[in-house]
């Protein structure tokens, strides 16, 4: 199945890129995704605690797990204002 | 009522006018803008920002309704720059009126704190060096 990953900050400045598609096994969690990009950027590992992930809109924790088309969010810790 | 993210200059007086009824008796505005120094003593040219549009405008209007729900009736504006700013621009502002000051006061100062805590902008400062970094809210940052 396919989803995509949308990231945002220094997230998209590791990855080189703000969006993401990857072709997963049904099943996969939010947190196997997050593996699978940081073995492919390895900046990325320090970052996961203070990532936050929204499947479609909401916020979600590691375990959630992805459909067919759905989109994961990595949102790391704001700095607004 | 207004919510908005834009890459144009903030218009302070479009906020002032989108909250202000004949039932204000106050009304309270705070304005952020581009720093020269860092918080850790560093010389900044300019700031970028960058949003999760959709999910930066349900919390926006989140926090103004809950304005509402914690200090009584307030009218809330907020508007957030994003893209590139130069020293000196507006990079937040809050307009709200009520019908006495307080709770005006008050509810301002609710829109920027939540506003730092949990709307998805991201903030990225560029050194006179030359280089640039992301930067986090802290709790509480900068009151």
């Amino acid at each position: 199945m396919k989803v995509s990953v949308v990231l945002f900050a220094r997230l998209r400045e590791i990855v080189g890129a703000p969006r993401l598609e990857r072709l997963v096994p049904d099943g996969v969690t939010a947190g196997d995704i997050w593996s699978a990009l940081a073995a492919e950027y390895p900046a990325l590992e320090e970052l996961r605690g203070s990532t936050r992930l929204l499947r479609n809109g909401t916020f979600v924790e590691a375990q959630a797990s992805l459909r067919d088309g759905d989109e994961l969010g990595l949102l790391p810790p704001y700095g607004g204002g | 009522m207004l919510y908005e993210l834009t890459e144009s200059p903030l218009d302070l007086e479009a906020l002032i006018a989108a909250v202000k009824t004949h039932g204000s008796g106050g009304l309270v505005t705070f304005v952020g803008y581009v720093r020269e120094t860092s918080d850790d003593g560093r010389a900044v040219t300019g700031l970028s920002y960058e949003a999760h549009r959709e999910l930066a405008l349900a919390e926006m209007r989140a926090i103004g309704a809950e304005a509402s729900t914690r200090f009584g009736p307030v009218r809330v504006a907020i508007a957030h720059r994003i893209g590139a700013l130069a020293l000196g621009e507006a990079a937040v502002a809050i307009a709200v009126a009520a019908a006495h000051r307080s709770a005006a006061f008050d509810a301002a100062e609710y829109a920027i704190d939540e506003l730092k805590r949990r709307v998805p902008i991201w903030k990225k400062e560029h050194y006179r060096e030359g280089e640039a970094r992301w930067r986090e809210n802290a709790a509480r940052e900068g009151r």
